[in-house]
């Protein structure tokens, strides 16, 4: 039994949509795992103990667990707790969060980089410490720290895949949806494969525009 | 506070790491509008003790007052620190490395503290930094990035940063240091104009030239204390001090032979010029 390709255009729409959620839970998941990234870095350079501790405890839970077994215990294992989360929302904060404990690492070193004359500058303008880090130190952090973040991202749309088993029906669940229907693995896997290419091209494509952007500003 | 006080009062600052004394015991006072050089050799404590002035460095001992306040107060720290962002708001401080804000254009270098801590507005803030930027010469700038400045540029825009929160003093931490010696001037210039327009200004320098022109007072530090001090003309041509005598001497004939080196490299670059 040969390849048939002509088994695809029949469930492009499918595989479409599925085309539509990964980009949907890839950019929700980036925005949390960005953001997150930066509030968990200051808490763990700055915050006190109480707030320290247990966000280490937290990273060191992310990222010493596989993040299927993260998002298992997030999407079924919270109904336990009487959270019951819908799949994509479920997904979108597992990604996110296992993204953000990888991103945070990156910050902080970041953070730790700014040259300490940008601190006195501040501070001797009359600005608190808070003051500085949020308007000079934090950003030019992150600004740094853009291209690792940009791997991380690509990481991230990779591992979206994942969340097909929570029952999200992006990429790599509706490819499943179509072979399921045609017993032909290859071509949709084949196919859902180029997907994820392009969109990775995408991804690759903006994150060179935020780099050329943020250039001047080194 | 009714009883006359100096404007810059440095009571027995002391400042040790461990056992290594950097200030010992220094008193030192500033009229307002006078301008202070504080000279001497690298280690002598004289950018300690201007960093304590702003407690960028705290001191082990001693106290700071500025116009009839105590800076290094002894405060809880919460307390502390709103005294203190209170206090450097009136003192402006330029660093040797200039320490712009690389992420923000030079616009926002200046108006980033006013805007932050006196709450001025975007107009009132774009005022006032393409005023303090006419006054440095670097207003044709006010959109560029730091990245895009020379040395020389980045040290106006610097100065226009400090002098943008409307400070009663500025301090001077070898503020040529780092720049190349053609650039040195246009900061020099910069600084004179300051000083005719009376601000009080305390000046970490190795530049005696500059010293001389500009100061009311030259001040020779050496290993952690307050050697001589006085008018430049008597400092610089009559030191009474064996160790002022010194460094003036050694200085002067380093000075003597980098220019000498300077010399030689142009007249050298020019014969390969002319030979080729």
């Amino acid at each position: 039994m040969g390849l048939d390709f002509t088994v695809v255009p029949a469930y492009l729409d499918t595989i479409l949509i599925g085309v539509l959620w990964t980009i949907a839970i890839t950019v929700c998941a980036a925005i949390l795992s960005f953001f997150g990234g930066i509030l968990l870095a200051v808490i763990a350079l700055y915050a006190p103990w109480f707030l320290r501790l247990p966000v280490r405890f937290f990273a060191w839970l992310f990222m010493g667990t596989p993040l299927l077994l993260q998002l298992f215990l997030i999407y079924f294992g919270l109904v336990q707790l009487g959270i019951d989360l819908p799949a994509f929302v479920a997904g979108v904060i597992g990604l996110g969060l296992h993204f953000a404990v990888y991103n945070s690492e990156l910050i902080q070193t970041a953070i730790l980089a700014v040259d300490k004359g940008q601190m006195e500058a501040a501070r001797t303008l009359g600005c608190s410490r808070s003051q500085a880090l949020r308007k000079v130190v934090i950003p030019q952090a992150v600004r740094d720290v853009i291209p690792p973040i940009g791997n991380n991202m690509i990481a991230l749309l990779k591992d979206s895949a994942l969340v097909s088993v929570i029952g999200v029906s992006e990429l790599t669940l509706s490819s499943q949806l179509a072979i399921g229907r045609t017993y032909r693995p290859f071509e949709f896997y084949a196919v859902a494969a180029v997907f994820y290419y392009i969109v990775n091209l995408g991804m690759e494509a903006v994150m060179r525009r935020i780099e050329r952007k943020t250039s001047l500003s080194r | 506070m009714t009883e006359a006080h100096k404007f810059v009062d440095i009571r027995h600052a002391q400042k040790a790491y461990g056992d290594l004394e950097v200030l010992k015991d220094i008193s030192l006072t500033v009229d307002r509008g006078e301008i202070v050089a504080i000279i001497g050799p690298s280690g002598s404590g004289k950018s300690t003790l201007l960093r304590a002035i702003n407690d960028l460095d705290s001191l082990t001992g001693g106290e700071v007052w500025l116009d009839g306040v105590q800076i290094n107060k002894n405060l809880p720290y919460r307390q502390y620190e709103k005294h203190i962002n209170a206090m450097r708001q009136q003192v402006g401080m330029v660093f040797q490395h200039f320490n712009l804000f690389p992420h923000l254009s030079v616009r926002d270098n200046v108006t980033m503290a006013p805007k932050l801590l006196k709450g001025l507005s975007d107009k009132e803030a774009d005022k006032l930094a393409e005023e303090q930027l006419n006054h440095v010469g670097m207003l044709e700038r006010i959109d560029y990035y730091p990245s895009q400045l020379s040395g020389g540029q980045k040290q106006r825009v610097a100065i226009a940063r400090a002098l943008a929160m409307q400070p009663k003093l500025m301090l001077f931490d070898e503020a040529t240091s780092a720049l190349d010696p053609e650039l040195v001037e246009e900061v020099n210039l910069v600084m004179k104009r300051l000083a005719e327009e009376h601000m009080t200004m305390i000046i970490v320098t190795h530049e005696m030239d500059f010293a001389a022109s500009v100061c009311d007072r030259v001040i020779f530090m050496d290993k952690g204390v307050v050697v001589e001090q006085g008018p430049p003309s008597v400092v610089f041509q009559n030191p009474t001090e064996e160790r002022t005598k010194e460094f003036l001497r050694k200085h002067l004939a380093q000075h003597h032979a980098q220019n000498a080196a300077e010399a030689a490299a142009l007249t050298a670059a020019q014969t390969n010029e002319g030979a080729k």
